[in-house]
């Protein structure tokens, strides 16, 4: 009996501590919820939003741009295009391999929709194919039980509905590459494309807007529950250029085949109406993906359709610079108006002789005349009396020998040598025979299409420093440009002279004058050699240029404006390897002034 | 003025009526508030649906509170008599269960009454409890002490585990060891044989490892570290933990519980249910839960020590401690402490044989402390 009740003692003792034990543990259970709801509840809390809801970006429209006239020259295109969601689909390969069946994929698209998906969480929209006609759509709706996770998704597309005639500066846009400066959440969004060259790229930040937010409550297995949130973006801002996409379009069929550059400003603001480097390349292609082969063919090809020549090509002015050292010569006091020289033909310096391109001389000539025929002799003895100093000074005043900046890739500077120049470049001193050949534009001066644009107009809308813009200048802003410390009876004499080039007989450029009701152009031919004239050339004369190879053939050049009255428009034309500056960029300059002249806004409807 | 609970009568002829006023109702207030949570809970798992489990919870819950009255008025002599018998008879189920699970019908668990589903290994641990209080109820202390005295309760312990670990259903199977070793314990089992047996299993693990399905060693890897296969196995305990925390301390309101609602959370009816509720009700609803369950067993223990006969007091504590199992494996296991070992939250959780038979050990629990006055010879 004794052991009975030490029996229930034990029991009673025992099943206390047990008791202890329980309680204990309960409470541990209650310091553990303790721990996850109140010490970590906002780190689970921030778990559990994230598990319920998916933030999507919303892709702004990007802006329109417009040329001068409201035309759109890129917008934004409907675009079907195919997506797959993967979390939507039950094995994303399955769904993959149906769609190759409906739709083939190259090795490269699967590759890199399979490296999206990687990158991306599973409920992101990873894009298989664009640019989907409306059969294409309808196939994949008529299969889409056996398509789970597809999506099609009408998203924009990028379209520039001049093609090649704009991408020059224009440019386009792209997919983002690993490139990019990733400091907005929008380049992250799959098959988002942004702009690499051109004004696309120059005013990116504004075409681009500013990316909106949806915020979707999601389940467990992705599928939209309702929307929590919707925060639209702002569209990108809508540009207009100063370009008119006529006269751009015009400009540029007029190329055809040939390559080369060409510009055309407004001469009191520097707006910029044209803009051409041919041949080009369809941006549309860019935008949609280039294939390697298309891509190899354009860097292979000997024209080089992805140079941007009016800004990136550098080329000896020739005579397109003689006004400069007409200028200079008279600003100098060195000649004037009424200064004749003699043209024999050739002229001797040292034991050097240099030509004038017409062998037989031109004779007596004074300034205008000179630049009427183009008279090398006449500005071989003016740069000689000048020097190369107060030719280097007033080309730079004019605009060439430095970049001048209009918002696009790879402009280049020219050069504009000088004494110092050569010392520096070549150690040695500054050669007369040098300045001479400076004189007609040849030897170290190299200059750009848009330089000599520029130059032009400056010389005949009074000496104003306008520079090149794409954007429209205010009557403000027009307030603002300076007026050169050049005399304008000198500027007259030039204008004068390029007059005389196109409309006196013996003007290098008479067969492409024009008169659309009284209205007339002057200009300046020039045509520079492309390689080195050997002596033995010199000596033989030179070959007839169409026995030449293309590569070898001169660059044929012309600058000009109209109307001669009251000049609003400048122009600069290169034809790379085109011949003669009056038998090639004569011709083409003149059409493209006339066209602008035609064009014009301010003139009387002409019936 | 008639008082029921200050009766001293010490003769057995107790009327139900009597019986009836005994029944404590603070006791029963309890189990009810708790199984109401759970309706509720069930009714919030099906987004705001009687169907399809809160209506068949309540109607599992009124069958299982008769079941409780009934066993609470039953003559506690009985109970000790049919001991034996009892377990054998849910011995022989479990052995047929076994058999017709290795005779083609696929791994079962459960006999199909139609209406419900009976699992014996659930009511084995009824019976587990009941003999071991039986057996124990007549051997002295000595042979409590001595090998011989718990050779035969540790065969009667194992043999139904080893059945029910062939199931396979290896959380049951544990859980029925454990009650028997708390037994054990609380019988006077001296500690260090306790100390020898958990040496020896520390010794075991590796061989026992062997013979776990990889499905339990993935759950028990996955216990050890969720983030191994946050997809995958460690997926329930990290999205548990996430519904958990993110309730904070008043929680995301009734059906608001993302986790929950938007299936981030598995098995929110069965084994989940407490994660939901503390999703939705936060700590304060959890801590609820938790001193709920604490009152109960409380209350259990408070019975047993008034009960007079050792039997009772065994059976009590007993099947308390098994229902403590249920309770503090459960959540521990959602709260991250714990596998996931596929134990239902009693009362609250949906499932037939578990409301089944935690109302049984209820009821008789209610009978012990009924017949706390009756004597027990030992017979």
């Amino acid at each position: 009996m004794n052991r009975d009740n030490d029996k229930g003692k034990v029991l009673i003792r025992r099943s206390l501590i047990m008791a202890l034990i329980k309680f204990l543990l309960l409470l541990a259970i209650i310091a553990r919820l303790y721990y996850l709801q109140v010490y970590q509840a906002d780190r689970y809390k921030t778990l559990a939003d994230e598990n319920r809801i998916s933030t999507r970006l919303l892709v702004p429209p990007r802006g329109i741009i417009y040329d001068r006239n409201g035309m759109v020259i890129a917008s934004n295109q409907q675009n079907f295009q195919a997506l797959i969601v993967a979390e939507q689909a039950p094995n994303v390969q399955e769904t993959l391999d149906a769609f190759k069946k409906i739709m083939p994929l190259s090795e490269a698209e699967e590759e890199k929709v399979k490296k999206d998906l990687k990158r991306n969480r599973s409920f992101v929209p990873i894009k298989i194919k664009d640019n989907l006609t409306w059969e294409e759509v309808s196939k994949i709706q008529l299969n889409a039980p056996d398509l789970p996770g597809i999506v099609i998704d009408e998203g924009l597309s990028r379209y520039y509905p001049y093609g090649a005639s704009m991408a020059h500066f224009l440019g386009y846009v792209s997919s983002v590459s690993d490139k990019d400066v990733k400091d907005d959440p929008l380049l992250e969004v799959p098959g988002f494309k942004i702009g690499k060259s051109g004004i696309e790229k120059y005013f990116e930040k504004d075409l681009r807007g500013e990316s909106g937010n949806l915020k979707l409550e999601v389940n467990a297995y992705g599928r939209i529950m309702k929307e929590i949130e919707r925060v639209d973006g702002t569209p990108g801002r809508d540009v207009q250029l100063t370009i008119d996409a006529r006269l751009q379009q015009k400009a540029f069929d007029l190329f055809g085949e040939e390559s080369g550059a060409a510009v055309l400003l407004d001469v009191h603001t520097g707006e910029i109406l044209a803009f051409v480097s041919a041949p080009s390349f369809d941006p549309n292609m860019m935008t949609q993906g280039l294939s390697q082969e298309d891509w190899n063919a354009l860097l292979k090809n000997e024209r080089n359709p992805l140079t941007n020549k009016a800004i990136s090509g550098q080329y000896s002015p020739g005579s397109t610079f003689k006004m400069i050292v007409a200028m200079a010569a008279l600003e100098a006091g060195v000649i004037k108006p009424e200064t004749k020289s003699y043209c024999a033909g050739k002229m001797s310096l040292g034991n050097h002789t240099f030509h004038c391109w017409k062998k037989q001389g031109h004779g007596h000539l004074n300034v205008v005349e000179a630049l009427q025929h183009s008279c090398d002799i006449f500005f071989y003895e003016t740069a000689q009396k000048l020097g190369i100093e107060k030719i280097a000074e007033m080309a730079r005043r004019f605009g060439l020998g430095s970049k001048i900046d209009i918002g696009l890739e790879n402009e280049k500077a020219g050069l504009i040598p000088d004494k110092e120049w050569k010392l520096r470049r070549f150690g040695e001193p500054w050669q007369q025979g040098e300045s001479l050949i400076s004189g007609i534009g040849q030897g170290y001066i190299l200059t750009t299409p848009l330089q000599l644009a520029t130059m032009t107009a400056r010389l005949v809308n009074g000496g104003y420093e306008v520079k090149p813009t794409f954007l429209k200048i205010s009557n403000g802003d027009k307030s603002k440009i300076k007026k050169m410390d050049v005399s304008q009876a000198n500027l007259e004499l030039m204008k004068e002279g390029m007059y005389a080039v196109v409309n006196k007989p013996g003007g290098t450029a008479f067969m492409s004058q024009f008169n659309y009701h009284g209205e007339k152009m002057g200009g300046k031919t020039g045509t520079t050699q492309v390689r080195r004239i050997t002596m033995k050339e010199r000596r033989e004369g030179i070959k007839k240029e169409s026995e030449l190879p293309w590569r070898l053939r001169n660059h044929a050049l012309f600058v000009g404006y109209a109307p001669h009255d009251n000049p609003k428009y400048a122009v600069a034309v290169l034809v790379e390897h085109g011949g003669g500056g009056s038998s090639v960029a004569a011709p083409l300059a003149g059409k493209i002034l006339k066209e602008a002249v035609m064009l014009d806004p301010t003139r009387e409807k002409v019936h | 003025m008639y008082k029921p609970y200050e009766t001293t009568f010490r003769n057995q002829n107790m009327t139900i009526r009597e019986k009836l006023f005994n029944i404590s109702f603070s006791y029963v207030l309890f189990i009810v508030m708790l199984a109401t949570i759970g309706v509720i809970m069930l009714y919030s798992a099906a987004n705001g649906n009687w169907s399809p489990w809160a209506i068949n919870h309540l109607i599992r819950f009124g069958i299982g509170f008769a079941a409780m009255i009934i066993l609470a008025l039953i003559d506690i002599k009985i109970l000790l008599r049919y001991a034996y018998v009892f377990y054998f008879a849910t011995l022989i189920l479990l052995i047929v269960v076994e058999v017709a699970g290795h005779t083609g019908m696929g791994a079962t668990r459960w006999i199909n009454l139609g209406f419900i589903k009976l699992q014996p290994s659930e009511f084995m641990k009824i019976a587990m409890v009941l003999v071991l209080a039986r057996y124990f109820h007549t051997s002295s202390l000595q042979s409590i002490e001595s090998v011989r005295g718990i050779l035969p309760p540790l065969l009667m312990a194992l043999f139904p585990a080893a059945l029910i670990i062939l199931q396979p259903d290896l959380g049951t199977a544990l859980m029925l060891l454990f009650t028997t070793g708390a037994i054990f314990f609380v019988v006077g089992v001296q500690i260090w044989k306790f100390v020898a047996v958990f040496v020896g299993g520390v010794i075991m693990i590796p061989f026992a490892w062997h013979f776990l399905h990889d499905y339990q060693q993935n759950r028990v890897l996955t216990f050890l570290n969720p983030e191994r296969d946050p997809l995958g196995a460690g997926y329930h305990i990290i999205q548990s933990k996430i519904a958990l925390g993110s309730g904070g301390v008043f929680g995301k309101g009734f059906l608001n519980g993302s986790q929950s609602h938007l299936n981030f959370l598995p098995e929110k009816h069965t084994d989940f249910i407490f994660t939901m509720l503390s999703e939705e009700f936060g700590m304060i609803g959890a801590i609820c839960v938790v001193v709920l369950n604490m009152l109960i067993l409380a209350y259990s223990y408070s019975f047993a020590l008034r009960s007079t006969s050792y039997f009772g007091k065994l059976l009590a504590i007993g099947l308390a401690t098994n229902y403590f199992m249920y309770v503090f494996i459960n959540i521990a296991m959602v709260l991250g402490l714990l596998p996931v070992v596929g134990i239902p939250l009693p009362l609250i959780s949906y499932g037939g044989t578990v409301m089944l038979s935690v109302m049984a050990s209820f009821g008789i629990i209610l009978c012990v402390h009924i017949n706390r006055n009756v004597p027990l010879g030992k017979d």
